[in-house]
């Protein structure tokens, strides 16, 4: 955003403007700011008052107090909720130490433009294209009973592993399939991150005598900076807000608990229940951080 | 630079450093190649197996050497599975949304960058962070609007089980993400370009639709390919705001087919390669859009 602060001071000059740009101008601000606080500010705090309330959802003046109550409730009397806590935590260290340290090394190696890399790298992110209901159906087609994994393993029919049934394998397979979509996609923000790096910088690096480690980690890494942010917000973010996956794999019902299950469950339908509307508070306070974080870096210039 | 006092030794210390890496390269080309491989295996698994008849690998099994392979599975997906009425719902949601995020988010992108206002800064943070909320924070109070309007103007499905519905949350959701990438696109256009229509005399309209929209094709068409990918593959929103069937978007029905052709699963991996194409073609050829689109809230400034 150079060009903001390059710019003469001189404001730009206020016009007074006639009635025909008024009107133009009230239709530019008004109809796009009235759709989006209509439609995601203001149910966004209803969601948050709703939550401390009881209501089934049917006549506003049904709606009474309930303090804490949702909360507690959750809290204290849901262990399915740890449970889903738990999963998610897991889910986040595994895309945190796993997949997204796996998607910043393919970057940084493609970057280098080795043999091949044009192949490479249209293969690591094409599964960023489809749909998660696609991606569903083509990992089933691998591991159900008669799929191609328990073919591999040689196992019949009446021996072949549940991988989505059985709790000792669920997760890592539902992990394992997320990072098939994740690692491209952070190798792709890489990617883009890595080629607006000054080569000159890498190069004298070089000269001076680093290691292709110390390079990247003293002088590439910290250049990447805005990159490295966002890469930290989809990180936690997706982690903690998952659900098209496991939805499509188990239907909204049983199968692995996570967070993003637990609200679907008791927000969806006419009988929505206000637990829902706590859920769904727990879902955004989590994600909270990385995004003022995110902000703050884009606006830091703007505010000031 | 490198004249230092021994440059001969110090070039073949270079050029020793230099071999090792070709060495080592070939080593991780090799191995990123077999990493690659094992990525795609599960598309061209699902792919192979769409092109045989289940009853060959019910008889024999999946290894078995294919005797017939060919597109039937496909046709019967098509008409059994009546994808044209999906594509159709798909197609009713996706075109109207990515037009109305486009047209609104450079509306707004061009009101915070060329008028200052003094609430700028603070409309651009509105947009961007509305953006970044969890879709489930906001759906049951839209939930109950959509039905509370519907009784209002007596048609309780003008929102509620409507695409119109679908399409005005979308829109609403991403156009805090258009209006900020655009808005740091137009950041980097010159101000005078502006300057010079105003005192041209022209009005607010036509510096808006003649001199502005011209110059933002670039980052028009990546966020154009990107929106259209993201609103294609959705489901969460015409899961929880519709509920009939066959009003559904195409990849919100894979779930339901996914149940229903559970005995004949070739012919829902024919229909998974179907409900994937539109996305994959979208992906061939206009990659460029699509990886410039991918990357444009991150490489900012």
């Amino acid at each position: 955003m150079a060009t903001m602060t390059d710019r003469p001071k001189k404001p730009v000059r206020r016009r007074s403007f006639s009635g025909r740009d008024k009107v133009t101008l009230g239709f530019f601000i008004g109809i796009p700011t009235f759709l989006h606080v209509a439609l995601v500010w203001f149910p966004a705090f209803a969601t948050i008052l709703l939550s401390f309330t009881y209501w089934t959802g049917i006549r506003i003046e049904d709606i009474t107090w309930a303090g804490l109550d949702n909360y507690e409730n959750i809290f204290f009397n849901t262990p399915v909720f740890w449970d889903a806590l738990r999963v998610n935590v897991i889910w986040l260290f595994w895309f945190a130490l796993i997949a997204t340290p796996l998607g910043i090394l393919l970057a940084y190696q493609i970057d280098r433009e080795i043999r091949g890399h044009k192949f490479y790298q249209t293969a690591f992110y094409l599964p960023v294209v489809l749909s998660l209901a696609v991606i569903g159906v083509i990992w089933n087609f691998l591991l159900r009973p008669d799929g191609f994994v328990n073919g591999a393993l040689g196992l019949p029919i009446s021996e072949a592993v549940s991988f989505f049934g059985d709790d000792r394998y669920n997760i890592w397979v539902i992990l394992t399939m997320a990072s098939w979509r994740h690692i491209g996609y952070i190798m792709l923000l890489y990617l883009a991150g890595l080629k607006a790096v000054d080569m000159a910088l890498r190069e004298a690096a070089s000269i001076d005598g680093a290691t292709e480690w110390q390079t990247f980690r003293k002088v590439v890494f910290p250049a990447m900076q805005p990159v490295n942010i966002i890469v930290i917000v989809i990180t936690i973010v997706e982690s903690l807000r998952a659900f098209d996956l496991i939805y499509i794999i188990y239907g909204g019902s049983g199968g692995l608990p996570i967070l993003g299950v637990l609200v679907f469950q008791n927000i969806a339908g006419e009988g929505a229940s206000m637990k829902g509307a706590a859920y769904a508070v727990i879902l955004f306070l989590l994600s909270i951080v990385p995004i003022i974080a995110y902000l703050r870096q884009q606006f830091r210039e703007d505010v000031k | 630079m490198t004249a230092t006092l021994e440059p001969v030794e110090q070039k073949l210390a270079l050029q020793k450093r230099k071999n090792s890496q070709k060495i080592k390269d070939r080593f991780i080309s090799v191995f990123i190649g077999f990493f690659a491989l094992v990525w795609l295996f599960p598309i061209l698994w699902t792919m192979y197996s769409s092109l045989r008849p289940y009853a060959e690998i019910r008889a024999n099994g999946i290894f078995s050497f294919p005797k017939v392979l060919n597109l039937d599975n496909y046709v019967e997906a098509i008409s059994r599975m009546e994808l044209p009425t999906y594509f159709f719902n798909t197609a009713l949601i996706t075109l109207p949304s990515v037009f109305l995020i486009l047209l609104l988010g450079s509306v707004m992108a061009f009101i915070v960058t060329r008028y200052s206002f003094k609430f700028n800064v603070a409309m651009l943070l509105l947009f961007t962070a509305g953006n970044l909320l969890p879709a489930q924070l906001v759906f049951i109070p839209v939930f109950k609007m959509y039905l509370a309007i519907g009784d209002l103007v007596g048609d309780r499905r003008i929102l509620y089980d409507s695409p119109l519905g679908v399409i005005l949350i979308h829109v609403a959701f991403q156009m805090g993400f258009a209006t900020f990438v655009l808005s740091s696109y137009m950041k980097t256009i010159p101000k005078e370009i502006s300057e010079s229509a105003q005192i041209d005399g022209a009005s607010v309209f036509t510096h808006f639709f003649r001199v502005m929209l011209p110059l933002l094709r670039p980052p028009l068409a990546s966020l154009g390919v990107l929106m259209t990918t993201w609103i294609y593959n959705d489901f969460f929103w015409a899961l929880v705001l519709m509920s009939t069937d066959k009003k559904r978007p195409i990849t919100s029905a894979l779930g339901r087919l996914q149940g229903e052709f559970v005995t004949d699963f070739n012919l829902l991996a024919a229909g998974a390669m179907i409900a994937a194409l539109p996305t994959l073609i979208v992906f061939f050829i206009l990659r460029k859009q699509f990886i410039s689109g991918l990357t444009l809230g991150s490489t900012k400034g």
